[in-house]
């Protein structure tokens, strides 16, 4: 089965890379952009019979750094 | 005294750490990130510098989950010192050791340079060597060296006095100026600049050195 992870940072974190792109569109006359962020997005192969909880250790342990991440899993 | 340097696939500042721990009198064990063990009877681990595992997911996480840094932090858990540098440092935050966390640079761009730096603590081992307010002059290299922590989280660190090095002129908007963090303990430093690259007057300064010193006089005395 595959699962999706979507890594982003928390809301009020300083995104310096979604700063940069967001002035960059801006630059290339792209008009009304108000706001860009970035994240990643990991997909995982699992066995079938993983669950949702497995996943989320693995997001708690390692895909993301929840001082300045959050997270959203796609099963 | 012993120190134990850790080499991941991808550090870079692993040998000159060793040199630096040598010169100042240390016997140094170089071990392997595949390793599970430390070495018996290591006073203080030095985690390099460098771009373990390539940076890959982020700095310093794949690291802080590799089979020796179950020791590192227990050995951290039961009292020992432990020095992460650049790299080390992210390394650290990763583990849980340190609090907070090193994000992209402000102005996007990979910093190598000289900074300057004030000793905001000299309450710990490895700031003992010099005086609370001295200024040194020692280099960064890094691309995601921005410190950031929650509020609760600077707070607590302003107010235990656990800033160790501040920036005289911040390189990559870290909060508050700070370039180096001590644990709770004050046996846990991770710091972004870089003191093994200024232990020799051929790397062009020194200010680096009394913090192996420091560090050596410390360990003996304790």
């Amino acid at each position: 089965m595959k699962v999706r992870v979507d890594v982003m940072l928390k809301q009020g974190v300083l995104d310096p890379q979604g700063e940069a792109v967001k002035s960059a569109l801006g630059a290339m006359g792209f008009e009304g952009v108000e706001g860009v962020r970035q994240g990643k997005v990991i997909e995982l192969e699992l066995a079938e019979g993983s669950t949702e909880a497995d996943v989320k250790a693995m997001c708690e342990k390692l895909l993301a750094n929840t001082v300045i991440e959050s997270y959203a899993i796609h099963m | 005294m012993k120190a134990a340097v850790i080499t991941f696939p991808g550090s870079n500042c692993d040998r000159d750490l060793a040199v630096a721990f040598e010169q100042a009198g240390f016997d140094v064990a170089r071990v392997w990130h595949k390793d599970t063990a430390l070495p018996s009877g290591v006073d203080v681990v030095g985690i390099p510098g460098g771009f373990s595992f390539g940076d890959y997911l982020r700095c310093g996480a794949i690291a802080a989950n590799s089979p020796i840094c179950r020791s590192v932090v227990a050995h951290a858990e039961a009292g020992g010192f432990v020095l992460g540098i650049c790299n080390g440092f992210q390394v650290l935050c990763e583990t849980g050791l340190l609090p907070g966390v090193l994000m992209r640079n402000a102005g996007l761009k990979f910093v190598c340079r000289n900074v300057g730096l004030t000793v905001a603590s000299a309450e710990s081992a490895f700031t003992s060597g010099y005086a609370q307010g001295d200024a040194l002059v020692v280099p960064v290299a890094h691309h995601d060296g921005n410190y950031n922590v929650d509020a609760e989280g600077l707070a607590a660190l302003e107010a235990e006095g656990r800033v160790a090095f501040r920036y005289t002129d911040n390189p990559n908007g870290s909060m508050g100026d700070i370039a180096g963090v001590l644990s709770e303990n004050r046996r846990v430093l991770g710091m972004m600049p870089h003191p093994e690259r200024a232990v020799d007057a051929q790397h062009g300064g020194t200010d680096g050195a009394a913090m192996f010193k420091g560090l050596a006089e410390a360990l003996v005395s304790a």
